[in-house]
């Protein structure tokens, strides 16, 4: 009836996991529970859960995608304490099977459900404010997409509890990960999550190209678009392109699994290293997608704090798809130490290096872009700053793996790690903290406090830089990773620094969690009352703040690089707003719960397929295709708001920018 | 170059405390090679960061918008020249840098011979479920996870895995490679001192994986020889059903000798005449391991 699940998928006997789950289903019962009482859920279903609203589904994104950065910072605080409390003879807290499924969720997660939503969380949000549109181009189809990736989230999270996540490493290398060498559902878990978070992914990412390439306010042309417009494009590009792969061979993988085929097996002509091959074929280009989007999020703030455009902004261009490019290029070099001989170990090193070239070009614009400008330093400024200083580190050691007899010695160490953490902490996620900061008075209408945020920020990067220093010089020591308990004693000093280093982040992360409460709790001070509260240059700043559901009553027109720039201008000059536009009803829509419903279908199918109960694997794809069929014969597709409706919001903005426009009388620019 | 690397070099040797197993503290060729690669291409890179790391700080400090002094040039938005110079620095580096690849892809290919005088001795590896073998084909002997070779002599070893991929890595001496079943992959390495090294997998091969590591002991000709002919004495026949034990899962396995192999063992283990290793017993038969709470 259940499949492998019985009873003994539970772990009583560890208390580490059991309190840990019973902790975070309390949280999760305390919610719900207050939910209920409150009577919150009619509003929540409305506005949030069945909302194809492109701010909404963005807002939710990331809102996933933070709570799973928290879930993975708890993985690396027990990694980081682990490995200092098993050195020499000790043991340390975790034994072997238990540690393994850390350092592997910890990656999948951080990947996967921590920066992935993040990022395209903050695409979802601003790409449509940025073009002046009312939304991306399959609205429906970006709520499902949303909640397939919290269903893998889910399925990762419940591995926690019941029976085990993969003992392989976040990439599940073959052949330890065929039944072979992990006969247990881990493996399992692993595949079925990332299979279905995947689809929703791909989906997301033909839905924003589809959106960049086809919906654009009048006059937008391909050079006029932000910067973080063509980021988010070169991003999703490489995610239509590298998530299939991704697919496939996960699929393989599973085929092996289940039904005794032999792709990447030892025996019946298996071949692991295709294994690899195909799955650095995605996971290089993957790193692109993280950070492209981050790229485009330093290139908005640093240009709106120096209060100058972008500098270079066609060279900016020219690089980011540069990256695009080369980025399916160099995906060998993760494997350098395979054997490969001279000629391919040297033409993919070299196309490593070459990337750092783009990346180089991006650095010096942004350099420009200070100079000569009038500089504020706000929380979204420090964290663009900071990651030009540590970037540039992270890029430097990048380049020094991509040099074969450098990698020869250095390929999975602590240096590796380091490595791959600088580059990802100072890109992603600065970049994510930054355009989060910079973004969040759009999305909510208020501020964050700057205080707080300021804290965050300077323990944030002390701890980042003490933790990863540490393990640049564990690397250069000649430690490798993912080690259960060193025997090699005189590695401990430094295992030390790393801890004391995360002991640091975890009182940033505590700081950001304040900044938010007291945010909250201070939203009337902190309210922005012009939708543009730090002279903005682009068009999300021309909303009012939370913009209204259709973001424009009347698309705007374009006639620059910096459309808002020029708004803001003309205004000043003319002092005056302009005549109001004739307002027209607006087609918007309508909420749907098919995303919801194929995601609550998707987690039945996985987590039958994970226990092998084949019945409720059939019903979830009955109840998955069923949704399909009723989404796809629906009457109504949009509801239409009245142009009185549009009027009376769009006068409200206009009285604030008006208002705005009285205030910057005097002293016009 | 090297001059400024080797002035660089007790910078970072203080950092790294210049423990037991660092590869910045060769103990062969390989590795001193590889650190000299690694130091020129470190150096090469700091010589552009370290000026745009001071530039940027400058730029954020001096532009600050509470500095009268500074000139506000909103309207310096492109600039030809830059444009050209900013292209150009990076792809200069970058081409200076491919040389110093391509050259050293090549000089250092693991499964290129290391030129000296004395004949290689051929030692073959295979990384088990948790614990490393290595056979001398050429002595007729083996051990576990206690590798003994002659210092001064370049060793060419050849390396298989009986299970799923590792990689042997011994820090000091340089290179590491993958072992994989059913495949052979070739690494030369040399010490030039005797001395013990530290030795381990690099690369995650499952629970036991942490325990992996040995110590490699480099040895003066005379005593490998002397070693060679102890072990041989002490007896034990490493064969195939004998291999096939050896090859189930187990951890903390101490050092054990074979005063005898059987000829070509290593080449049936590549072969997969030996096959590969089972994998864990319990969870077998239908009944897989579902938490790591039911395993013991």
């Amino acid at each position: 009836m259940f499949g492998k699940l019985t009873w003994s998928a539970i772990p009583f006997s560890q208390p580490i996991p059991l309190i840990a789950a019973g902790g975070v289903a309390l949280a999760l019962f305390a919610v719900l529970g207050w939910i209920t009482a409150k009577g919150h859920w009619p509003y929540l279903w409305k506005e949030w859960i069945t909302s194809v609203d492109h701010k909404r589904i963005g807002v939710m994104y990331v809102l996933l995608g933070l709570v799973m950065l928290l879930r993975g910072f708890v993985d690396a605080i027990m990694m980081r304490t682990q490995q200092a409390t098993a050195i020499g003879h000790a043991q340390g807290y975790l034994p072997p099977e238990h540690y393994d499924q850390i350092f592997s969720a910890h990656g999948t997660i951080m990947i996967f459900f921590g920066a992935m939503p993040v990022i395209i969380g903050l695409m979802n949000f601003v790409v449509p404010l940025q073009l002046g549109v009312r939304d991306v181009a399959f609205p429906t189809l970006n709520s499902t997409s949303f909640w397939l990736t919290a269903s893998g989230a889910l399925l990762v999270n419940m591995s926690l509890v019941i029976g085990e996540f993969a003992r392989t490493g976040w990439l599940p290398y073959a052949p330890l990960s065929e039944t072979t060498y992990s006969p247990g559902v881990g493996v399992d878990y692993y595949v079925w999550a990332i299979q279905i978070s995947g689809v929703g992914t791909l989906m997301s990412g033909i839905n924003l190209v589809t959106t960049i390439l086809k919906l654009r306010a009048p006059g937008m042309s391909y050079l006029r678009m932000p910067m973080f417009c063509w980021t988010a494009l070169g991003a999703n590009m490489l995610i239509v392109a590298a998530f299939p792969i991704l697919t496939a061979t996960l699929g393989m993988l599973a085929l092996d699994r289940y039904l005794g085929f032999h792709f990447f097996t030892n025996e019946a002509g298996g071949n692991m290293m295709m294994f690899v091959n195909l799955i650095w074929a995605w996971g290089h280009p993957e790193v692109y997608i993280l950070i492209l989007p981050a790229f485009g999020i330093f290139s908005e703030v640093i240009s709106t704090f120096s209060s100058k455009p972008l500098f270079g902004y066609r060279s900016m261009v020219a690089a980011t798809l540069f990256i695009v490019v080369v980025s399916f290029t160099v995906w060998l070099h993760h494997f350098f130490t395979m054997g490969a001989g001279g000629d391919v170990n040297a033409a993919f090193g070299i196309a490593t290096s070459i990337i750092a070239v783009g990346t180089g070009v991006k650095i010096y614009n942004w350099l420009f872009t200070m100079y000569g400008g009038r500089l504020r330093f706000p929380t979204p400024m420090l964290w663009s700053i900071a990651f030009l200083m540590t970037f540039i580190i992270g890029g430097m050691t990048g380049v020094l793996l991509a040099v074969p007899p450098a990698d020869f010695m250095l390929h999975n160490s602590m240096f590796l790690v380091a490595h791959f953490h600088n580059v990802i902490n100072s890109g992603v996620i600065f970049g994510a903290f930054a355009g989060i900061t910079f973004w969040f008075p759009k999305a909510f209408g208020f501020r964050l406090d700057e205080t707080w945020g300021k804290m965050a920020f300077w323990l944030t990067l002390a701890g980042f830089l003490i933790v990863f220093g540490a393990l640049y010089v564990l690397g250069l020591e000649g430690m490798t990773r993912r080690l259960q308990h060193i025997d090699f004693t005189e590695w401990a000093p430094w295992l030390y620094v790393s801890v004391g280093g995360i002991g640091v982040m975890m009182l940033g992360v505590a700081s950001q969690i304040v900044q938010i409460v007291v945010s909250i709790r201070n939203r009337e001070a902190l309210r922005d009352e012009t939708g543009d509260p730090w002279d903005g240059r682009s068009l999300e700043w021309a909303t009012s703040s939370p913009p209204p559901v259709f973001n424009f009553a009347v698309l705007p027109r374009v006639h620059g690089e910096e459309p808002y720039w020029t708004i803001k201008r003309t205004a000043l000059e003319s002092q005056g707003l302009g005549d109001e536009p004739d307002y027209e009803p607006i087609e918007m829509p309508r909420n749907s719960a098919t995303g919801v419903a194929t995601a609550f279908f998707a987690t039945l199918i996985g987590f039958a397929m994970i226990w092998s109960i084949w019945w409720l694997a059939a019903l979830g794809f009955v109840g998955a295709y069923a949704t399909f069929v009723v989404f796809a014969w629906r009457d109504e597709e949009e509801k239409a708001i009245p142009a009185e409706e549009v009027a009376r919001i769009d006068r409200v903005r206009r009285a604030a920018r008006q208002a705005w426009l009285d205030a910057n009388r005097e002293q016009p620019a | 170059m090297a001059s400024r690397a080797a002035r660089l070099l007790p910078l970072l040797l203080l950092l790294g405390g210049c423990s037991g197993a660092s590869i910045l503290r060769p103990g062969g060729p390989i590795s001193a090679n590889n650190r000299t690669i690694l130091l020129n291409s470190l150096v090469i890179m700091l010589a552009i960061i370290i000026p745009t790391m001071i530039a940027t700080l400058a730029f954020a400090w001096w532009f600050r918008a509470g500095n009268d002094k500074a000139r506000h040039r909103p309207e310096f938005v492109y600039s030809g020249r830059i444009e050209l110079i900013v292209w150009s620095i990076p792809l200069l580096t970058i081409l200076f840098l491919s040389g110093l690849i391509w050259i050293g892809s090549h000089d250092l290919d693991p499964a290129r011979p290391i030129a000296s005088k004395a004949p290689p001795l051929e030692v073959q590896v295979v990384s088990l479920d948790w614990k490393w073998l290595f056979v001398y084909p050429a002595q007729g002997i083996a051990t576990l996870n206690q590798p003994v070779i002659p210092a001064g002599v370049p060793i060419r070893f050849r390396l298989t895995s009986a299970s799923v991929m590792n990689s042997f890595f011994v820090p000091r001496l340089g290179s590491q490679i993958y072992t994989m079943n059913g495949m052979a992959t070739t690494l030369h390495l040399q010490a030039d001192r005797p001395g013990s090294y530290y030795g381990q997998s690099a690369h995650y091969s499952g629970d036991g994986f942490s325990d992996m590591n040995f110590r490699l002991q480099a040895v003066p000709a005379a005593d490998f020889t002397r070693w060679v002919a102890g072990v041989k004495a002490a007896g034990g026949l490493l064969d195939g059903p004998a291999y096939a034990q050896l090859a189930r899962q187990s951890q903390h396995e101490p050092a054990k000798h074979w005063g005898a192999v059987q000829p070509g063992l290593f080449d049936r283990v590549v072969a997969q005449h030996l096959p590969p290793a089972p994998g864990p017993e319990q969870g077998r038969d239908g009944q897989p391991q579902i938490s790591p709470g039911t395993a013991e």
